[in-house]
């Protein structure tokens, strides 16, 4: 049955942002994660670890997002684990942007003058304490503006979730055209509503790094 | 675990995974050579162009960078017949990426011919140089030699973004997965396969990228 697009779709698609945020933010907490023993391993001085860091960060950006996810969609049914999208969205996701935001964040711990950690060791200050007051600071300072940028591109490509059936707003946007039959005004509606998700933080990315570079 | 992989049928079907392979380096090459002289010539009219053009095509970059591919690409194929454009699955992916990549490039040249110190410039005519001549040797070529790195990784992203466009069944390498997979039901093996593939694609990019720099900009 074929209906015109009522004020009640506009309400889903609306809706299903909170499921675009969700996805953005799990990915965010599990690539957090992976990042930070990848830019970790990727600032260590062991050829070794800095090895597997960058065999990890080159594997990941090396492949389709679009193949990670079918990789962990059916990957993970083979081994006998009958998982619901979200969870191999959220995988798949947190792999990705693991190898984006360690490099994001090894270069920022790499950015740090060799001299921050001699004038850290030389008022006597243990490994930790080297990296927690003086290289820390320093390092989030720079690693900030591309984390927010990057978050952008992250609520992007949580469209391409809608391919393995996670209902966020671009398979919302799939659903909706096929009950109304407009697509033309609803991917236009769908593509507003991530532009005006991920606009401020374009921006606020962009005030950020303007931020920096006048302090420096 | 008890599953045995079995990739001797994916193999099999290798006719279908080199097809799609073409087409995935054709529509890339394709892409990326008007992504990249469009968008240059964009971010040429971004720096040095008037007021209105400068704001209409700073809309544009805003709203392709913020919006996800996939959504411009359904709006392209499902929504421009809605009124009265009907393009075919492979006019569809060539427009929507290069509206795509046009924009990224726009921002990247936009910061190399930026970049360019206006002493340089300023040197450039003490010397004695026309314009045009300023242009290309003082201003164009070094810019581009500064964002050499953020543009081949741009367009490296762009070959792995071409696999979106199997969801509007263009017959590039990603929706030969998805056939192959519909003909043997070997889900995982076949996007292992596919996998590795654009791995290589990736590493091939990678290396002529810098052959390339070294060939273009070395002597300089």
């Amino acid at each position: 049955m074929i209906r015109e697009v009522a004020l009640l779709d506009v309400y889903y698609l609306v809706l299903a942002i909170r499921w675009t945020i969700a996805l953005t933010l799990m990915a965010l907490a599990g690539g957090s994660i992976i990042g930070l023993l990848v830019a970790a391993f990727g600032a260590s001085r062991q050829l070794s670890l800095r090895l597997v860091a960058q065999t990890y960060v080159g594997v990941v950006q090396g492949i389709p997002l679009l193949a990670w996810l079918f990789i962990f969609y059916f990957g993970l049914s083979i081994v006998g684990y009958n998982l619901p999208p979200l969870v191999a969205a959220t995988i798949g996701f947190s792999v990705y942007s693991g190898a984006f935001l360690g490099e994001i964040w090894r270069g920022a711990l790499v950015a740090i003058p060799k001299t921050q950690w001699e004038a850290g060791v030389s008022i006597g200050l243990t490994y930790i304490e080297q990296l927690r007051h003086v290289i820390i600071p320093q390092a989030v300072r720079i690693a900030i503006p591309p984390t927010v940028g990057f978050l952008v591109q992250l609520i992007k490509n949580t469209s391409l979730a809608a391919v393995i059936g996670f209902v966020e707003l671009t398979r919302e946007g799939q659903l909706t055209t096929a009950a109304t039959f407009q697509p033309f005004a609803v991917y236009l509606l769908v593509a507003a509503l991530y532009f005006s998700l991920c606009y401020p933080l374009t921006r606020y990315s962009r005030i950020l790094e303007g931020r920096r570079r006048a302090v420096r | 675990m008890a599953y045995t992989f079995q990739f001797r049928d994916v193999f099999a079907q290798q006719d279908a995974i080199v097809d799609g392979t073409i087409v995935t380096l054709q529509l890339s090459a394709v892409t990326i050579s008007l992504g990249f002289l469009i968008g240059t010539l964009l971010a040429v009219a971004l720096v040095y162009g008037r007021p209105w053009p400068v704001a209409l095509a700073r809309v544009y970059v805003e709203i392709i960078r913020n919006t996800p591919l996939i959504v411009q690409l359904f709006l392209i194929f499902f929504g421009l017949p809605g009124v009265g454009i009907k393009l075919d699955v492979m006019t569809a992916s060539v427009l929507a990426l290069t509206i795509n990549l046009t924009a990224y490039t726009a921002e990247i040249v936009r910061a190399g011919l930026q970049s360019i110190p206006r002493s340089q410039i300023e040197a450039g005519t003490a010397l004695g140089l026309t314009g045009p001549q300023i242009f290309r040797h003082v201003v164009l070529l070094p810019a581009l030699k500064n964002v050499y790195p953020s543009l081949s990784s741009q367009f490296v992203l762009l070959m792995l973004a071409t696999s979106v466009v199997s969801q509007i069944s263009a017959a590039d390498l990603f929706h030969a997965g998805s056939i192959i997979q519909s003909r043997t039901f070997r889900d995982f093996e076949v996007y292992t396969v596919i996998s590795v593939l654009y791995l290589c694609l990736t590493l091939l990019m990678r290396g002529g990228f810098s052959l390339c720099y070294h060939l273009l900009f070395r002597r300089r």
